[in-house]
């Protein structure tokens, strides 16, 4: 069984997916990063990886991205610096997120190889569509035995919700409204979109993104979902870390600042 | 009437198939927030714009807005320079200077058959976004242009006349700040806007149905063309249709009733820059290689590690680092005869279209222009050139050339 499936089993609530941009703050902090969000109590890390063009982002990820390409920051690069993932002392489920192009130009066999082969659990490609999944990447992500979350909006029709949760493993990552990452969205309405996600009684998790900013977001999305994913709050927290451990531990002392429930 | 069927099949050279593909290009690369307008735009596109009422307005507004049809003209002078016989389809005298406004109005009248009260656009050089505000006044809807941050700076008349048209110019700070940037913020402002905007793009890309879409409503371009050569010459055939690419949606329209006629040789031509291969080239499908940008496969000039490069032409708009599927498809099976001009070329083109002619033409069409020093005719070959806008917007890049050496 995978890192993810083995936590989900372990634990249904409150799970507490963090996205980071590799090669951000700096090219080398990739795994300083993802260490310091294991010791502070993240459930999951969402490891992204940048792009000229990233679509689904908003400004302040997309600004993280232009940062980390400018310090070097290549898919490349990347597995290189994941090598030594699994031997230190990181033993969250990481979730590869990113955008087609790059890792059509990798090669997108080699891509899911070399992530395996490093220890990469799962991977989110916004960009990579239903068919094109169904006919061709579907299964090389499967033959390494990677999990694959698809996206679900509030403007995703159930029928749809049930096919893309058929082919998502791993969790089902469900955006909080249509919109980029980073925006603020009113929650009553979000409430009642998720409560329509878990009457669908969906084969996977539900994690939901987009718009988890503090406490208050994390919990009311954790009343309906399994858990949720914090990112553009977290990549503002580290803008001008200067120690980045510390600034982890403050954002997420703020996130999970009572004993939860589950956790 | 026009076919309508599309199959499983890899796709025509004029039609992708329902998933979107013109051989390998094409399909639908967008995140799920997209997908709801995109499927809808998909399911009902083809439907709408063959309800002879629709057909009835986009041909009125065609004819008594934009002033169509655009003549096909009969160039004496450049003909007998170039000792052959070539016809300029003259898309410049159009209502807002180019051709974006076929596509605009077709879109615009779409959206308000959708339900749409909010249209957005991205562009360039500004002349689709003049267009789109243009329709948008029209029709009494909001429109928002996104636009890159440098490109205002570099074309400040086109945006005082979106402004005059009563749209919203929206500077596009992030990555290179041009087109492409343009373009990636309208698609988030329409992630952002689910519900009440329809999303104009004005070229021959992004996400299946919009290649086919925009295609369609240039197609009038060569519509017009066949039956203006008739008159002209006793057939509707030319030997070559010569156009420039950028995205591409003027060759697309020029190309397009020509595409299944064999016998006529269709050549696009890309902005080299400074030369193909000198770092500051537009020349896609010589640079480029297949990739995914703005929701579709096609080819894109890129880095090694798939980060989509900022190229560079004198003309604005064929500043653009991708190409249209149909397009990447023409390069491939061969169908098409893709060149590329440099900057100084379309310059020299376009000096010489001035003086021999006395029309001033787009830098974009310049290039198409330039093209014709790199081929040879037959004294009986008949060309058309797709002059796809007229000069004026260029004027101060024309002013800072003008000792450039006679051609």
């Amino acid at each position: 069984m995978g890192r993810i499936s083995e936590l989900f089993k372990q634990r249904q609530n409150n799970i507490l997916n963090v996205y980071c941009t590799a090669g951000f703050p700096h090219l080398e902090s990739t795994l300083t990063v993802m260490k310091a969000l294991q010791d502070n109590g993240a459930d999951i890390i969402e490891l992204g990886m940048p792009y000229s063009d990233p679509l689904a982002d908003g400004p302040v990820i997309q600004e993280s991205g232009t940062v980390a390409l400018h310090n070097g920051m290549t898919i490349a690069k990347l597995f290189e610096q994941l090598k030594a993932l699994r031997n230190s002392s990181i033993t969250l489920p990481v979730i590869l997120m990113g955008y087609m192009n790059p890792v059509l130009q990798y090669g997108f066999e080699k891509f899911c190889a070399d992530a395996a082969a490093v220890g990469i659990d799962g991977l989110i490609l916004p960009d990579l569509p239903q068919y094109e999944f169904e006919t061709e990447y579907g299964a090389v992500i499967k033959k390494y035995g990677l999990d694959f979350v698809f996206l679900v909006t509030p403007e995703t029709s159930d029928e749809r919700v049930k096919q893309l949760d058929a082919l998502s493993s791993g969790f089902l990552y469900a955006v909080s409204s249509s919109s980029t990452t980073g925006k603020d969205k009113d929650f009553n309405a979000v409430e009642k979109y998720l409560q329509k996600l878990q009457s669908l009684q969906l084969k996977n998790p539900v994690l939901v993104g987009f718009g988890i900013k503090d406490k208050q977001t994390f919990e009311a999305a954790c009343k309906y979902a399994d858990g949720a994913i914090i990112g553009t709050a977290y990549i503002k927290a580290l803008e001008h870390a200067e120690d980045i451990n510390e600034a982890t531990k403050k954002f997420l002392e703020g996130i999970k600042s009572h004993p939860l429930k589950g956790g | 009437m026009i076919n309508t069927t599309i199959s499983l099949n890899r796709g025509t050279y004029k039609q992708p198939n329902i998933f979107g593909y013109y051989g390998n290009y094409g399909g639908a690369y967008i995140p799920e927030m997209l997908h709801r307008n995109v499927e809808e735009l998909k399911e009902r596109y083809l439907e709408i714009m063959y309800e002879p009422a629709f057909q009835k307005e986009f041909r009125d507004l065609l004819r008594d807005y934009v002033g169509r049809p655009t003549p096909l003209f009969y160039a004496k002078r450049l003909s007998e320079k170039h000792n052959t016989n070539i016809y300029l389809k003259r898309e410049d005298l159009n209502h807002t200077g180019a051709h974006k406004i076929n596509n605009a109005i077709g879109q615009v009248l779409l959206a308000q058959r959708l339900g749409k009260k909010r249209i957005i656009a991205e562009t360039g050089a500004g002349q689709h976004g003049v267009a789109t505000a243009t329709v948008c006044a029209l029709m009494g809807l909001e429109c928002i242009v996104y636009m890159g941050v440098k490109d205002i700076e570099r074309q400040a008349p086109n945006v005082a006349r979106m402004k005059m048209l009563g749209a919203t110019v929206r500077p596009a700070a992030s990555g290179s700040q041009t087109l492409k940037d343009a373009t990636n913020e309208a698609i988030r402002d329409w992630i952002n806007n689910p519900n009440d905007t329809h999303y104009v793009i004005g070229s021959v890309v992004g996400p299946h149905p919009y290649p086919d879409m925009v295609a369609r409503f240039q197609s009038i371009i060569s519509e017009e063309t066949r039956k203006q050569l008739l008159e002209h010459t006793g057939s509707e055939l030319p030997t070559h249709v010569i156009a420039c690419v950028g995205g591409g949606s003027n060759a697309a329209g020029a190309f397009y009733h020509f595409l299944d006629e064999l016998t006529v040789k269709l050549i696009a031509v890309e902005a080299a820059g400074h030369g193909v291969h000198s770092g500051m080239s537009a020349a896609t499908t010589q640079l480029g290689r297949p990739g995914v940008l703005h929701g579709s496969k096609s080819l894109v000039m890129q880095t090694e590690d798939g980060q989509v490069v900022e190229p560079h032409s004198i003309s604005a708009g064929l500043d653009y680092p991708g190409i249209g599927p149909m397009h990447a498809h023409l390069f491939e099976t061969g169908r098409g005869t893709f060149l590329s001009a440099t900057d100084d070329e379309a310059l020299q083109a376009a000096f010489e279209l001035c003086r021999l002619e006395g029309i001033i033409p787009a830098l974009e069409s310049a290039h198409a222009l330039a093209a014709l020093n790199q081929l040879r005719f037959k004294r009986t070959d008949t060309l058309v050139v797709c002059l796809s806008g007229r000069g004026d917007k260029d004027l101060a890049t024309y002013m800072k050339n003008i000792e450039a050496p006679n051609p």
